[in-house]
Protein backbone atom coordinates (compact mmCIF):
# COMPACT_ATOMS: atom_id res chain seq x y z
CA UNK A 1 0.00 0.00 0.00
CA UNK A 2 2.79 2.54 1.16
CA UNK A 3 4.76 1.86 -1.98
CA UNK A 4 1.64 2.35 -4.31
CA UNK A 5 1.01 5.85 -2.70
CA UNK A 6 4.70 6.46 -3.23
CA UNK A 7 4.41 5.16 -6.51
CA UNK A 8 1.84 7.84 -7.02
CA UNK A 9 3.22 10.75 -5.36
CA UNK A 10 6.07 10.30 -7.42
CA UNK A 11 4.51 10.53 -10.95
CA UNK A 12 2.37 13.67 -9.22
CA UNK A 13 5.24 15.12 -8.53
CA UNK A 14 7.51 14.35 -11.82
CA UNK A 15 3.83 15.34 -13.84
CA UNK A 16 4.15 18.97 -11.90
CA UNK A 17 8.05 19.26 -12.77
CA UNK A 18 7.11 18.33 -16.67
CA UNK A 19 3.82 21.21 -16.44
CA UNK A 20 6.32 23.47 -14.94
CA UNK A 21 8.78 23.02 -17.37
CA UNK A 22 6.48 22.85 -20.24
CA UNK A 23 5.03 26.40 -18.87
CA UNK A 24 8.71 27.54 -18.83
CA UNK A 25 8.89 26.57 -22.27
CA UNK A 26 6.03 28.48 -23.04
CA UNK A 27 7.09 32.16 -22.20
CA UNK A 28 10.65 31.55 -23.54
CA UNK A 29 8.89 30.90 -26.49
CA UNK A 30 6.60 33.67 -26.12
CA UNK A 31 9.14 36.25 -26.50
CA UNK A 32 11.20 35.06 -29.50
CA UNK A 33 10.48 37.11 -32.97
CA UNK A 34 8.22 35.54 -35.34
CA UNK A 35 4.55 36.27 -33.11
CA UNK A 36 2.00 33.55 -35.06
CA UNK A 37 -0.38 37.03 -35.11
CA UNK A 38 -2.39 35.24 -37.65
CA UNK A 39 -2.86 31.71 -36.04
CA UNK A 40 -3.63 33.54 -32.64
CA UNK A 41 -6.11 35.20 -34.37
CA UNK A 42 -7.88 31.97 -35.92
CA UNK A 43 -7.57 30.59 -32.64
CA UNK A 44 -9.03 32.96 -30.69
CA UNK A 45 -12.02 32.89 -33.10
CA UNK A 46 -12.16 29.18 -32.60
CA UNK A 47 -12.10 29.12 -29.07
CA UNK A 48 -13.95 32.66 -28.32
CA UNK A 49 -16.86 32.62 -30.69
CA UNK A 50 -17.18 29.27 -30.83
CA UNK A 51 -17.68 28.84 -27.54
CA UNK A 52 -20.25 31.64 -27.35
CA UNK A 53 -23.49 29.60 -27.52
CA UNK A 54 -22.67 26.75 -24.76
CA UNK A 55 -21.72 28.85 -22.26
CA UNK A 56 -23.97 31.54 -23.25
CA UNK A 57 -27.31 29.21 -22.72
CA UNK A 58 -25.49 27.76 -19.67
CA UNK A 59 -25.23 31.19 -18.02
CA UNK A 60 -29.05 32.27 -19.01
CA UNK A 61 -30.21 28.90 -16.84
CA UNK A 62 -27.63 29.31 -14.51
CA UNK A 63 -28.73 33.15 -13.67
CA UNK A 64 -32.35 31.92 -13.96
CA UNK A 65 -32.19 29.00 -12.03
CA UNK A 66 -30.09 31.07 -9.14
CA UNK A 67 -32.98 33.81 -9.00
CA UNK A 68 -35.52 30.86 -8.74
CA UNK A 69 -33.85 28.91 -6.13
CA UNK A 70 -33.35 31.50 -4.14
CA UNK A 71 -36.37 33.56 -4.04
CA UNK A 72 -37.99 31.21 -0.98
CA UNK A 73 -35.45 31.78 1.07
CA UNK A 74 -34.87 35.29 0.96
CA UNK A 75 -38.72 35.82 1.15
CA UNK A 76 -38.67 33.87 4.62
CA UNK A 77 -36.46 36.39 5.82
CA UNK A 78 -38.27 39.40 4.13
CA UNK A 79 -35.20 39.81 1.51
CA UNK A 80 -36.39 39.35 -1.68
CA UNK A 81 -35.83 43.04 -2.28
CA UNK A 82 -32.16 42.08 -2.29
CA UNK A 83 -33.05 38.88 -5.09
CA UNK A 84 -31.22 40.93 -7.90
CA UNK A 85 -27.98 42.37 -6.07
CA UNK A 86 -27.33 38.93 -4.17
CA UNK A 87 -27.75 36.95 -7.46
CA UNK A 88 -24.76 39.23 -9.03
CA UNK A 89 -22.49 39.28 -6.72
CA UNK A 90 -22.81 35.40 -6.91
CA UNK A 91 -22.81 35.32 -10.41
CA UNK A 92 -19.80 37.61 -10.67
CA UNK A 93 -17.71 36.52 -7.80
CA UNK A 94 -17.82 32.97 -7.88
CA UNK A 95 -20.55 31.55 -10.23
CA UNK A 96 -19.62 32.75 -13.00
CA UNK A 97 -16.43 32.44 -13.48
CA UNK A 98 -16.27 29.20 -12.45
CA UNK A 99 -18.76 26.92 -13.99
CA UNK A 100 -17.54 28.98 -17.26
CA UNK A 101 -14.20 27.87 -16.86
CA UNK A 102 -15.33 24.46 -16.02
CA UNK A 103 -17.53 24.28 -19.06
CA UNK A 104 -14.35 25.34 -21.37
CA UNK A 105 -11.78 23.16 -19.79
CA UNK A 106 -14.39 20.47 -20.74
CA UNK A 107 -14.73 22.16 -24.62
CA UNK A 108 -11.51 23.82 -25.15
CA UNK A 109 -9.58 21.94 -23.53
CA UNK A 110 -10.72 18.66 -24.27
CA UNK A 111 -10.69 20.41 -27.85
CA UNK A 112 -6.71 21.15 -27.64
CA UNK A 113 -6.08 17.73 -26.32
CA UNK A 114 -7.36 15.50 -29.05
CA UNK A 115 -6.22 18.03 -31.69
CA UNK A 116 -2.48 18.48 -30.68
CA UNK A 117 -2.79 14.35 -29.61
CA UNK A 118 -3.74 13.46 -33.41
CA UNK A 119 -1.20 16.17 -35.20
CA UNK A 120 1.77 14.13 -33.15
CA UNK A 121 0.17 10.61 -33.84
CA UNK A 122 -0.48 11.72 -37.16
CA UNK A 123 3.73 12.88 -37.50
CA UNK A 124 1.57 16.82 -38.17
CA UNK A 125 3.68 18.27 -35.57
CA UNK A 126 7.04 16.68 -37.38
CA UNK A 127 6.07 17.91 -40.49
CA UNK A 128 5.53 21.51 -39.38
CA UNK A 129 9.11 21.59 -38.34
CA UNK A 130 10.68 20.32 -41.38
CA UNK A 131 7.85 22.84 -42.96
CA UNK A 132 10.36 25.43 -41.15
CA UNK A 133 8.14 26.16 -38.44
CA UNK A 134 8.66 26.27 -34.34
CA UNK A 135 5.82 23.74 -33.54
CA UNK A 136 5.23 24.59 -30.05
CA UNK A 137 5.55 28.46 -31.15
CA UNK A 138 2.73 27.82 -34.26
CA UNK A 139 0.38 25.27 -32.36
CA UNK A 140 1.20 25.94 -28.31
CA UNK A 141 1.61 29.58 -27.70
CA UNK A 142 -0.98 30.71 -30.12
CA UNK A 143 -3.44 28.19 -28.38
CA UNK A 144 -2.54 29.68 -24.75
CA UNK A 145 -2.95 33.35 -25.41
CA UNK A 146 -6.06 32.66 -27.59
CA UNK A 147 -7.14 30.41 -24.34
CA UNK A 148 -5.77 33.18 -21.86
CA UNK A 149 -7.56 36.11 -23.40
CA UNK A 150 -10.79 34.54 -24.35
CA UNK A 151 -11.77 32.48 -21.38
CA UNK A 152 -12.20 36.14 -19.29
CA UNK A 153 -14.00 37.38 -22.16
CA UNK A 154 -16.37 34.42 -22.56
CA UNK A 155 -16.86 34.99 -18.43
CA UNK A 156 -17.91 38.17 -18.85
CA UNK A 157 -20.26 37.58 -21.26
CA UNK A 158 -21.67 35.13 -19.26
CA UNK A 159 -22.00 37.23 -16.06
CA UNK A 160 -23.76 39.64 -18.17
CA UNK A 161 -26.25 37.32 -19.79
CA UNK A 162 -26.82 35.67 -16.28
CA UNK A 163 -27.69 38.58 -14.78
CA UNK A 164 -30.11 39.23 -17.19
CA UNK A 165 -31.34 35.60 -16.78
CA UNK A 166 -31.71 36.93 -13.53
CA UNK A 167 -34.20 39.75 -14.53
CA UNK A 168 -36.22 37.37 -16.34
CA UNK A 169 -36.46 35.13 -13.24
CA UNK A 170 -37.12 37.91 -10.97
CA UNK A 171 -39.93 38.91 -13.28
CA UNK A 172 -41.39 35.32 -13.22
CA UNK A 173 -43.36 36.20 -10.02
CA UNK A 174 -44.08 39.83 -9.31
CA UNK A 175 -42.58 43.18 -11.57
CA UNK A 176 -39.55 44.42 -11.67
CA UNK A 177 -38.59 46.94 -14.80
CA UNK A 178 -35.18 46.51 -16.11
CA UNK A 179 -33.79 49.85 -14.65
CA UNK A 180 -34.85 48.92 -10.94
CA UNK A 181 -33.56 45.62 -11.33
CA UNK A 182 -29.88 46.91 -13.10
CA UNK A 183 -29.96 49.71 -10.28
CA UNK A 184 -30.13 47.10 -7.59
CA UNK A 185 -27.73 44.88 -9.43
CA UNK A 186 -24.70 47.91 -10.18
CA UNK A 187 -25.78 49.53 -6.48
CA UNK A 188 -24.25 46.14 -4.71
CA UNK A 189 -21.63 45.23 -7.46
CA UNK A 190 -18.65 47.01 -5.56
CA UNK A 191 -14.49 47.17 -7.41
CA UNK A 192 -13.76 44.38 -4.84
CA UNK A 193 -16.55 41.70 -6.40
CA UNK A 194 -15.22 42.66 -10.29
CA UNK A 195 -11.36 42.80 -9.66
CA UNK A 196 -10.61 39.49 -8.00
CA UNK A 197 -13.04 37.64 -10.50
CA UNK A 198 -11.41 38.88 -13.85
CA UNK A 199 -7.68 38.83 -12.63
CA UNK A 200 -8.58 35.06 -11.92
CA UNK A 201 -10.68 34.60 -15.05
CA UNK A 202 -6.82 35.30 -17.15
CA UNK A 203 -5.45 32.60 -14.87
CA UNK A 204 -8.37 30.01 -15.64
CA UNK A 205 -7.47 30.60 -19.33
CA UNK A 206 -3.99 30.29 -19.16
CA UNK A 207 -4.27 27.07 -16.93
CA UNK A 208 -6.97 25.50 -19.38
CA UNK A 209 -4.80 26.37 -22.31
CA UNK A 210 -1.04 25.28 -21.19
CA UNK A 211 -2.56 22.00 -19.46
CA UNK A 212 -4.74 20.87 -22.53
CA UNK A 213 -1.87 21.94 -25.29
CA UNK A 214 0.41 19.82 -22.66
CA UNK A 215 -1.35 16.73 -22.42
CA UNK A 216 -1.75 16.76 -26.44
CA UNK A 217 2.20 17.98 -27.44
CA UNK A 218 2.91 15.01 -25.05
CA UNK A 219 0.14 12.66 -26.60
CA UNK A 220 1.99 8.95 -26.85
CA UNK A 221 0.22 5.12 -27.66
CA UNK A 222 -1.10 6.32 -30.87
CA UNK A 223 -4.73 6.77 -31.01
CA UNK A 224 -5.48 5.19 -27.52
CA UNK A 225 -2.92 8.11 -26.45
CA UNK A 226 -5.24 10.84 -28.18
CA UNK A 227 -8.40 10.08 -26.51
CA UNK A 228 -6.35 10.10 -22.69
CA UNK A 229 -4.48 13.54 -23.51
CA UNK A 230 -8.18 14.73 -24.36
CA UNK A 231 -10.09 13.07 -21.12
CA UNK A 232 -6.88 14.09 -18.60
CA UNK A 233 -6.66 17.67 -20.02
CA UNK A 234 -10.22 18.03 -18.81
CA UNK A 235 -9.95 16.59 -15.89
CA UNK A 236 -6.77 18.05 -14.67
CA UNK A 237 -7.80 21.32 -15.90
CA UNK A 238 -10.89 21.08 -14.25
CA UNK A 239 -8.97 20.04 -10.87
CA UNK A 240 -6.40 23.03 -11.48
CA UNK A 241 -9.59 25.59 -11.83
CA UNK A 242 -10.39 24.94 -8.61
CA UNK A 243 -7.59 25.12 -7.46
CA UNK A 244 -6.94 28.75 -8.83
CA UNK A 245 -9.82 29.85 -7.19
CA UNK A 246 -9.35 28.70 -3.68
CA UNK A 247 -6.21 30.68 -4.32
CA UNK A 248 -7.45 33.34 -5.93
CA UNK A 249 -10.20 33.70 -2.85
CA UNK A 250 -7.59 33.55 -0.23
CA UNK A 251 -5.06 36.14 -1.99
CA UNK A 252 -8.56 38.22 -2.73
CA UNK A 253 -8.97 38.45 1.44
CA UNK A 254 -5.25 38.94 2.11
CA UNK A 255 -5.64 42.17 -0.33
CA UNK A 256 -8.95 43.11 1.90
CA UNK A 257 -10.68 42.52 -1.41
CA UNK A 258 -13.28 40.18 0.17
CA UNK B 1 3.31 -1.78 -67.82
CA UNK B 2 5.92 -0.92 -64.67
CA UNK B 3 9.61 -0.79 -65.79
CA UNK B 4 12.38 -1.59 -63.48
CA UNK B 5 15.36 0.44 -63.94
CA UNK B 6 18.73 -0.49 -65.36
CA UNK B 7 20.33 -1.07 -61.71
CA UNK B 8 23.71 -1.31 -62.35
CA UNK B 9 23.28 1.58 -65.57
CA UNK B 10 21.98 4.10 -62.80
CA UNK B 11 24.21 2.93 -60.03
CA UNK B 12 27.24 3.74 -62.61
CA UNK B 13 26.18 6.87 -63.10
CA UNK B 14 25.17 7.87 -59.40
CA UNK B 15 28.50 6.71 -58.15
CA UNK B 16 30.41 8.85 -60.08
CA UNK B 17 28.85 11.75 -59.07
CA UNK B 18 29.25 14.23 -55.70
CA UNK B 19 27.93 12.87 -52.19
CA UNK B 20 24.87 14.80 -51.28
CA UNK B 21 24.47 12.54 -47.95
CA UNK B 22 27.56 11.76 -45.95
CA UNK B 23 27.10 9.35 -42.81
CA UNK B 24 29.35 8.46 -40.53
CA UNK B 25 29.89 6.85 -37.12
CA UNK B 26 26.15 7.08 -36.32
CA UNK B 27 24.84 5.95 -33.32
CA UNK B 28 21.61 6.89 -31.87
CA UNK B 29 19.29 4.81 -28.98
CA UNK B 30 16.75 5.41 -26.57
CA UNK B 31 17.76 4.38 -23.23
CA UNK B 32 18.97 0.75 -23.24
CA UNK B 33 17.37 0.64 -26.73
CA UNK B 34 20.44 1.01 -29.41
CA UNK B 35 18.85 1.70 -32.48
CA UNK B 36 21.87 2.55 -34.53
CA UNK B 37 25.38 1.70 -34.11
CA UNK B 38 28.39 3.09 -35.89
CA UNK B 39 26.20 3.49 -38.84
CA UNK B 40 27.86 4.49 -42.10
CA UNK B 41 26.33 5.31 -45.22
CA UNK B 42 26.88 7.52 -48.43
CA UNK B 43 24.07 9.50 -51.22
CA UNK B 44 25.43 10.57 -54.76
CA UNK B 45 23.38 13.00 -56.36
CA UNK B 46 20.81 11.26 -58.52
CA UNK B 47 20.70 8.09 -56.77
CA UNK B 48 17.76 6.05 -55.23
CA UNK B 49 18.61 4.36 -51.98
CA UNK B 50 16.37 2.11 -50.47
CA UNK B 51 17.03 1.40 -46.65
CA UNK B 52 15.96 -1.95 -46.12
CA UNK B 53 15.30 -3.95 -42.73
CA UNK B 54 12.72 -4.90 -40.20
CA UNK B 55 9.81 -3.26 -38.39
CA UNK B 56 11.69 -1.40 -35.03
CA UNK B 57 15.49 -1.92 -36.79
CA UNK B 58 15.85 2.17 -36.79
CA UNK B 59 14.77 3.08 -40.64
CA UNK B 60 12.65 5.83 -39.87
CA UNK B 61 15.17 6.54 -37.00
CA UNK B 62 17.60 7.09 -39.53
CA UNK B 63 16.12 9.34 -41.48
CA UNK B 64 14.68 11.79 -38.46
CA UNK B 65 18.21 11.96 -37.64
CA UNK B 66 19.18 13.05 -41.59
CA UNK B 67 16.51 15.81 -41.45
CA UNK B 68 17.11 17.26 -37.80
CA UNK B 69 14.41 15.94 -36.16
CA UNK B 70 16.40 13.73 -34.04
CA UNK B 71 19.70 14.06 -32.56
CA UNK B 72 22.48 11.34 -32.90
CA UNK B 73 24.42 10.38 -29.86
CA UNK B 74 27.38 10.36 -31.74
CA UNK B 75 28.22 10.40 -35.46
CA UNK B 76 28.37 13.06 -38.45
CA UNK B 77 25.53 13.56 -40.63
CA UNK B 78 26.06 15.90 -43.66
CA UNK B 79 23.80 16.61 -45.71
CA UNK B 80 24.81 19.08 -48.60
CA UNK B 81 27.76 19.47 -46.89
CA UNK B 82 26.79 20.66 -43.45
CA UNK B 83 26.73 18.53 -40.59
CA UNK B 84 23.21 18.78 -39.52
CA UNK B 85 23.79 18.01 -35.61
CA UNK B 86 26.06 20.60 -35.21
CA UNK B 87 23.07 23.09 -37.02
CA UNK B 88 21.69 25.86 -35.54
CA UNK B 89 17.31 26.40 -36.07
CA UNK B 90 17.53 29.02 -38.42
CA UNK B 91 20.40 26.69 -40.56
CA UNK B 92 18.59 23.68 -39.64
CA UNK B 93 15.24 25.76 -41.44
CA UNK B 94 17.63 26.49 -44.70
CA UNK B 95 18.87 23.17 -45.06
CA UNK B 96 15.61 21.88 -44.62
CA UNK B 97 13.87 23.76 -47.92
CA UNK B 98 16.50 21.75 -49.94
CA UNK B 99 15.40 18.09 -48.17
CA UNK B 100 11.59 16.62 -48.96
CA UNK B 101 9.95 14.13 -46.45
CA UNK B 102 7.23 12.03 -47.47
CA UNK B 103 6.16 11.13 -43.79
CA UNK B 104 4.74 7.12 -43.49
CA UNK B 105 1.20 8.81 -42.21
CA UNK B 106 1.67 11.68 -44.65
CA UNK B 107 1.21 14.20 -42.26
CA UNK B 108 -1.56 16.16 -43.91
CA UNK B 109 -2.94 19.24 -41.75
CA UNK B 110 -6.19 17.96 -41.29
CA UNK B 111 -7.84 21.58 -40.97
CA UNK B 112 -6.32 22.57 -43.89
CA UNK B 113 -7.45 22.12 -47.40
CA UNK B 114 -5.44 20.37 -49.91
CA UNK B 115 -4.35 24.01 -51.25
CA UNK B 116 -3.29 25.13 -47.83
CA UNK B 117 -0.95 22.16 -46.71
CA UNK B 118 0.39 22.92 -50.19
CA UNK B 119 1.12 26.15 -49.40
CA UNK B 120 2.07 26.07 -45.78
CA UNK B 121 5.87 25.19 -46.85
CA UNK B 122 6.50 28.08 -49.27
CA UNK B 123 4.96 29.98 -46.68
CA UNK B 124 6.94 28.86 -44.05
CA UNK B 125 9.54 29.18 -45.03
CA UNK B 126 9.67 32.97 -45.95
CA UNK B 127 10.04 32.08 -49.60
CA UNK B 128 8.11 35.61 -50.89
CA UNK B 129 6.51 35.19 -54.17
CA UNK B 130 3.17 36.70 -55.88
CA UNK B 131 -0.01 35.03 -55.87
CA UNK B 132 -0.04 33.72 -59.07
CA UNK B 133 3.31 32.91 -59.28
CA UNK B 134 2.22 30.41 -55.39
CA UNK B 135 -0.86 29.43 -57.61
CA UNK B 136 1.13 28.04 -60.53
CA UNK B 137 3.87 25.85 -58.22
CA UNK B 138 0.81 24.89 -56.07
CA UNK B 139 -0.70 23.52 -60.14
CA UNK B 140 2.46 22.13 -61.25
CA UNK B 141 2.99 19.72 -58.02
CA UNK B 142 -0.28 18.40 -58.18
CA UNK B 143 -0.30 18.21 -61.62
CA UNK B 144 3.12 15.93 -61.19
CA UNK B 145 1.33 13.56 -59.24
CA UNK B 146 -1.84 13.91 -61.24
CA UNK B 147 -4.28 15.50 -58.91
CA UNK B 148 -4.82 19.13 -59.99
CA UNK B 149 -8.69 18.37 -59.50
CA UNK B 150 -8.29 18.14 -55.63
CA UNK B 151 -6.91 21.56 -55.00
CA UNK B 152 -10.37 22.67 -53.20
CA UNK B 153 -10.75 19.52 -51.18
CA UNK B 154 -9.94 18.64 -47.38
CA UNK B 155 -7.10 15.76 -46.43
CA UNK B 156 -10.28 13.82 -45.15
CA UNK B 157 -12.41 13.54 -48.58
CA UNK B 158 -9.38 11.91 -50.21
CA UNK B 159 -8.26 8.24 -50.72
CA UNK B 160 -5.20 7.13 -48.78
CA UNK B 161 -3.40 6.76 -51.97
CA UNK B 162 -4.40 10.93 -52.85
CA UNK B 163 -3.32 11.39 -49.41
CA UNK B 164 -0.06 9.81 -50.10
CA UNK B 165 0.34 11.63 -53.60
CA UNK B 166 -0.48 15.13 -52.16
CA UNK B 167 1.87 14.64 -49.54
CA UNK B 168 4.36 13.83 -51.89
CA UNK B 169 3.26 17.00 -54.07
CA UNK B 170 3.92 18.89 -50.79
CA UNK B 171 6.98 17.66 -50.43
CA UNK B 172 7.87 18.41 -54.24
CA UNK B 173 6.80 22.22 -54.08
CA UNK B 174 9.88 23.37 -52.97
CA UNK B 175 11.46 21.66 -55.52
CA UNK B 176 14.41 19.55 -52.98
CA UNK B 177 17.68 18.18 -53.97
CA UNK B 178 17.02 15.53 -51.43
CA UNK B 179 13.74 13.29 -50.86
CA UNK B 180 13.42 11.30 -47.76
CA UNK B 181 10.70 8.62 -48.26
CA UNK B 182 9.62 7.00 -45.16
CA UNK B 183 7.40 3.38 -45.62
CA UNK B 184 6.09 5.43 -48.84
CA UNK B 185 3.61 2.42 -49.83
CA UNK B 186 2.60 1.14 -46.48
CA UNK B 187 -1.10 0.81 -46.03
CA UNK B 188 -1.69 0.68 -49.64
CA UNK B 189 -3.17 -1.90 -51.68
CA UNK B 190 -0.41 -3.52 -54.57
CA UNK B 191 -1.51 -1.62 -57.53
CA UNK B 192 -1.40 2.09 -55.82
CA UNK B 193 1.49 1.02 -54.01
CA UNK B 194 3.01 0.22 -57.65
CA UNK B 195 1.75 3.46 -58.71
CA UNK B 196 3.38 5.22 -56.21
CA UNK B 197 6.73 3.46 -56.50
CA UNK B 198 6.34 4.64 -60.32
CA UNK B 199 5.56 7.81 -59.33
CA UNK B 200 8.92 7.80 -56.85
CA UNK B 201 10.76 6.94 -60.22
CA UNK B 202 9.37 9.96 -62.22
CA UNK B 203 10.33 12.71 -59.20
CA UNK B 204 13.79 11.32 -59.17
CA UNK B 205 14.13 11.41 -62.96
CA UNK B 206 12.34 15.08 -63.48
CA UNK B 207 14.50 16.82 -60.43
CA UNK B 208 16.92 14.60 -60.96
CA UNK B 209 16.74 14.48 -56.90
CA UNK B 210 18.50 12.03 -54.95
CA UNK B 211 16.35 9.86 -52.82
CA UNK B 212 16.30 7.54 -49.87
CA UNK B 213 13.58 5.16 -49.29
CA UNK B 214 12.61 3.48 -46.42
CA UNK B 215 10.45 0.52 -46.98
CA UNK B 216 10.46 -3.34 -46.09
CA UNK B 217 8.38 -3.40 -49.48
CA UNK B 218 10.41 -5.15 -51.95
CA UNK B 219 8.38 -4.26 -54.76
CA UNK B 220 8.29 -0.77 -54.23
CA UNK B 221 12.70 -1.51 -53.45
CA UNK B 222 13.03 -3.16 -56.71
CA UNK B 223 10.93 -0.29 -58.88
CA UNK B 224 12.37 2.34 -57.22
CA UNK B 225 15.97 2.06 -55.97
CA UNK B 226 19.31 1.53 -58.05
CA UNK B 227 20.94 0.52 -54.24
CA UNK B 228 19.76 -0.94 -51.69
CA UNK B 229 21.07 -1.00 -48.03
CA UNK B 230 20.26 -3.91 -45.41
CA UNK B 231 20.01 -2.14 -42.29
CA UNK B 232 20.14 -5.09 -39.50
CA UNK B 233 20.29 -4.49 -35.38
CA UNK B 234 21.10 -1.19 -35.89
CA UNK B 235 24.16 -2.19 -38.48
CA UNK B 236 24.52 -1.69 -42.47
CA UNK B 237 24.52 -5.39 -42.80
CA UNK B 238 24.37 -5.59 -46.93
CA UNK B 239 24.61 -2.77 -49.46
CA UNK B 240 24.28 -3.16 -53.49
CA UNK B 241 22.00 -3.43 -56.19
CA UNK B 242 19.12 -5.61 -56.17
CA UNK B 243 20.35 -7.82 -58.50
CA UNK B 244 23.46 -8.55 -56.52
CA UNK B 245 21.56 -8.86 -53.05
CA UNK B 246 18.92 -10.93 -54.39
CA UNK B 247 20.53 -14.40 -53.89
CA UNK B 248 23.11 -12.99 -51.23
CA UNK B 249 23.36 -15.86 -48.76
CA UNK B 250 23.95 -13.80 -45.89
CA UNK B 251 21.20 -15.42 -42.75
CA UNK B 252 19.96 -12.40 -41.59
CA UNK B 253 19.40 -10.51 -45.30
CA UNK B 254 18.13 -13.00 -47.52
CA UNK B 255 14.55 -13.43 -45.84
CA UNK B 256 13.89 -9.90 -47.52
CA UNK B 257 14.70 -11.67 -50.74
CA UNK B 258 12.61 -14.50 -50.19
Amino acid sequence: MKSIQSIGLRDFLLEVGEISRFTGRFFKELFRPRLEFREFLRQAFIIGYKSVPLTGITAFIMGLVLTIQSRPTLEEFGAASWLPSMVAVSLVREIGPVITALICAGKIGSSIGAELGSMKVTEQIDAMEVSGTNPFKYLVVTRVLATTFMVPVLIIMCDAIGIFGSYLGVNMKGVTSLHLFYSQVFDKLAYGDILPATVKSFFFGFAIGIIGCYKGYNSNKGTEGVGESANSAVVVSSLVVFILDLLAVQVADLMGLT
Amino acid sequence: MIETKGHNELRKEAVNGQSVIEIEHLYKSFGDNHVLIDFDMKVSKGENVAVLGRSGSGKSVLIKCIIGLLQPEKGTIKVLGQNVPGLSHDELDKMRVKVGFLFQSNALYDSMTVRENLEFPLRRHWIEKPKAEVNDMVMEALTNVGLEHTVDMMPSELSGGMRKRIGLARTLILKPEIILYDEPTTGLDPITGRDISQLINDVQKKYNASSIIISHDMNCIKITANRIIALVEGKRRADGSYDELKDTIDPLVKPFFE
